[in-house]
């Protein structure tokens, strides 16, 4: 298993503001790595900074064995990059703009791309003869799209690609890159829609104020969070909310419900099945959930500040 | 109606601070240009007499006419110092115009910005007419302190204020043929391509109209009213009418046209391009030719109709300036004997200067792929940083070349033709054109540090451009001291044809040119994108 893209203590200031403020990130070759974060939390400088296109301040960065800034023409032509915002010249057709980007990464002109643009533009239902210009928002993230989708590189860098496609698309976008796992492609898939991240992504990064505060597997990180435990028994035990690994708990009756860190699951069942269990449902967190708890405090600030703001 | 003006205030607002250097800069430069000419010609012109002999000289001449309109008041003073700045300069002053109102209309809404502010309680006109707005009061500003400024350095008050009038009209007749045209595309650069090829005609009618072509002809274009309104020959007020039923004509019939499109589209749909890149499409240089040919193109057919015309020209000079200070004005501009030598190596000083502002232009793309994001898809391919920049910057270079040249071309053949001596007149005029380009480049190359080095500040060049070429429009006449005079790369370039050929100066300008490109390169390899 080997690493794709590693990024340690990585630091980029603009002025005065700090963008990152040393990201640390590992995403190993073949996975289709998650890397979430709301806007402004330096996904896109991150980005920007792996493909060269901007100068590290201090930190290791490493992609595809080589340094992006010093290795970037070479690395470029082993990878494929799809802006957030993607701008089109306004007098080239979708289809020229297709074929140049695929040419500029160097492709072997083999005959391969041209197959492969033909079938990614029936299936995105892109039409390559407009102008630049008359494509929507989310036409022109096709484009771009089936641009690096066409190459034959080994990693695809993709900066929310989906903001503007409709859900049949969405859906279209999600079988691409399911194609693209099974071809042992690597994928960087930058995005802020959670749905998509889970149905898509081996590997997940959350990104907070230029630093990654998480970062595993689902199911890693669901292990280091709490499970929610509902349950109908025949006698609430004695003890409960004194296990360890338990919280909130809530007994109403027979009925019991709370939250155990997923470590401690087990040891709590048994607990449950010594009481006789009638039902029980386990509730592992969502990607949801397990991204807000790292938001919290923000979003608290933001309401506080405006019920602050109510009151005053 | 009420409600569709609704925001027109703010818009206005938004658009002048948007333009706030921008604009006052133009106007001081248009309003200084006519005083200053006006100056320096009472002291060329001082007698009746010389007025006479000059003024009938260019009525002689069908070639002058056709560039600069008939002089009407042969002994008006007036008259002969303003010929050129009359007909001439209000077709610059109407582009500027034309300009400022696309910037202020179909460039926004193309780049999105008027549907963020469309969404916002703004009525449907009120862009058009925040635009109509401001660049007509740009127009009479400029009008008002020219008609000062001229009746202040000596000219007759009721003739001053007609000229400004013309002006002033001629600068919102401007701004309404764009009105129409950005309604009918929804590309700015075609709009701004469609108001220039109507100014184009209106020019070449009044021009045909003044000359070989029946006299109404020049009574269907406003260029040809501007001179109709023959300032310090008469003072035709009423033309004034004309000009204000044709503005409100194209303004009622731009609005009518808002009201019929919808937001972000033209008249004209856009044509399907092709589905497949073209074999040769695969490089950034490539690119950058597909992306500038059109106007490429464009600019060299201009370079060679202007370089015709100068040659045409050229013959008649002798008859034009016979007169000892006029004689001795041209010599300080041009500085070598041969009047008609010093008129070409004048003429293609000019055209140096207009292929410079080509330049700048073509370079300037580089900056504007940048902020429209559109160089960062590029640069995430195997494009390296200097091959991306050389892309568009070598355009820049090839292409001013091409048109200083192709101006050569013209004017050689066109004096060829008329002194029968093609091989001589041919080879001296497209020589001396030649030598211009090293001083064309030194724009291109500052466009290439700034871009490299100082990129927010990369359309600082245009303003380096204006300096040199109020340098040597104004430097001898407010006798400016020779190390000053120096700064302007133009300054250095052998007076051709007829002077003395140094390869040195040319050298050396060359020489940084491609320091200022290497300087350039080596800083945008190094800084960030975006």
């Amino acid at each position: 298993m080997t690493t794709a893209i590693s990024v340690s203590g990585l630091h980029k200031s603009f002025g005065r503001t700090h963008a990152l403020d040393g990201l640390d990130l590992s995403v190993t070759t073949g996975e289709v790595h998650g890397f979430l974060g709301p806007n402004g939390s330096g996904k896109s400088t991150t980005i920007r900074v792996l493909l060269g296109l901007l100068r590290a301040d201090s930190g290791d960065v490493s992609l595809l064995g080589g340094d992006p800034w010093r290795d970037a023409v070479d690395l470029h032509r082993r990878l494929a990059y799809v802006p957030g915002d993607v701008n089109l010249w306004a007098n080239l057709s979708g289809g020229e703009v297709i074929d140049l980007l695929g040419r500029l990464r160097g492709g072997r002109g083999d005959g391969a791309f041209e197959k492969k643009k033909a079938s990614l533009l029936e299936r995105f239902d892109l039409d390559p003869t407009k102008k630049g210009r008359t494509y929507s928002k989310g036409n022109r993230q096709k484009v771009a799209l089936v641009a690096a989708l066409a190459s034959d590189v080994e990693l695809l860098v993709l900066d929310e690609p989906t903001s503007g496609l409709d859900p049949l698309m969405e859906e279209v976008f999600r079988q691409c890159i399911e194609e693209e796992r099974e071809r042992d492609r690597t994928v960087l898939l930058s995005s802020h829609i959670l749905s998509e991240v889970e149905a898509l992504c081996d590997r997940v990064s959350i990104i907070r104020l230029g630093k990654v505060v998480e970062s595993g597997t689902l199911a890693e990180m669901r292990h280091l969070t709490r499970t929610s435990v509902h349950a109908e028994l025949d006698t609430v035990p004695d003890g409960l909310a004194a296990l360890d690994g338990v919280h909130e708990l809530d007994v109403q009756g027979n009925r019991v419900h709370f939250e155990v860190d997923t470590a401690k699951l087990g040891d709590t069942l048994k607990v449950l099945t010594a009481s006789g269990i009638h039902s029980l449902t386990s509730q592992p967190p969502t990607l949801e959930e397990l991204f807000l708890r790292h938001y919290q405090d923000e979003i608290g600030a933001a309401n506080g500040k405006h019920a602050a703001e109510v009151t005053v | 109606m009420r409600q569709n003006l609704t925001g027109t205030a703010a818009l206005t607002r938004l658009a002048l601070r948007r333009d706030r250097i921008v604009l006052p800069v133009w106007t001081a430069i248009f309003v200084l240009l006519a005083i200053g000419s006006a100056q320096a010609s009472v002291k060329v012109f001082p007698d009746e007499a010389s007025r006479i002999k000059a003024a009938e000289a260019i009525n002689n001449s069908p070639a002058l006419i056709a560039m600069y309109g008939r002089v009407y008041d042969v002994t008006s003073l007036g008259e002969v110092s303003m010929i050129k700045l009359k007909g001439l300069y209000a077709l610059f002053l109407a582009v500027l115009a034309f300009f400022t109102l696309i910037r202020h209309t179909r460039a926004n809404e193309e780049a999105g910005r008027l549907e963020l502010i469309g969404s916002a309680v703004v009525g449907r006109y009120a862009a058009l007419t925040a635009g109509l707005i401001v660049t007509c009061a740009t127009g009479i500003t400029i009008g008002t302190l020219t008609a000062l400024g001229l009746t202040a350095v000596g000219l007759p008050f009721a003739g001053s204020v007609a000229f400004g009038a013309g002006w002033a009209a001629v600068a919102c007749t401007g701004a309404a043929i764009a009105a129409v045209a950005a309604q009918v595309t929804e590309n700015a650069r075609t709009a701004n391509g469609i108001a220039a090829t109507t100014l184009g005609v209106f020019y070449v009618l009044r021009a045909v109209g003044d000359t070989s072509g029946p006299g109404w002809l020049s009574w269907l274009s406003p260029l040809g009213w501007v001179l109709h309104l023959r300032p310090y020959a008469g003072n035709r007020w009423w033309v004034l009418l004309v000009f204000l039923v044709f503005i409100v004509a194209a303004i009622a019939a731009s609005y009518a046209l808002v009201a019929r499109r919808d937001h972000g589209a033209g008249l004209v749909r856009p044509r399907p391009g092709p589905p497949d890149a073209a074999g040769w499409l695969r490089s950034p240089l490539a690119l950058a030719w597909r992306l500038q040919r059109g106007s490429l193109l464009a600019w060299t057919v201009g370079f060679l109709l202007i370089g015709a015309v100068m040659g045409n020209i050229a013959a008649d000079i002798g008859s034009i300036l016979d007169n000892e200070n006029a004689r001795e004005m041209i010599t300080k501009m041009g500085g070598v004997s041969g009047l008609t030598d010093a008129f070409f190596a004048a003429e293609l000083g000019i055209l140096a200067v207009v292929a410079s502002a080509y330049g700048v232009q073509s370079a300037l793309r580089l900056r504007s792929e940048e902020t429209s994001q559109r160089a960062e898809p590029v640069l995430a391919t195997a494009v390296s940083r200097p091959s991306f920049a050389m892309s568009h910057l070598s355009l820049a270079f090839l292409g001013s070349a091409l048109l200083v040249v192709a101006g050569g071309v013209g004017a050689g053949l066109a004096h060829g033709a008329q002194t029968g001596d093609m091989g001589r007149a041919f080879s001296r005029v497209v020589g001396a054109s030649l030598v211009q380009i090293p001083a064309v480049w030194i724009l291109v190359g500052i466009v290439a540090t700034l871009f490299g080095l100082l990129p927010r500040w990369s359309p600082l060049a245009w303003v380096f451009l204006v300096a040199f070429l109020l340098i040597g429009e104004f430097g001898s006449l407010f006798e400016l001291r020779q190390e000053v005079m120096d700064i302007s790369p133009y300054a250095h370039v052998p007076r051709l044809p007829g002077g003395e050929m140094t390869a040195a100066p040319l050298i050396w300008l060359a020489a940084i040119a491609v320091a200022l490109t290497v300087a350039g390169l080596a800083g945008f390899r190094r800084r960030d994108i975006g």
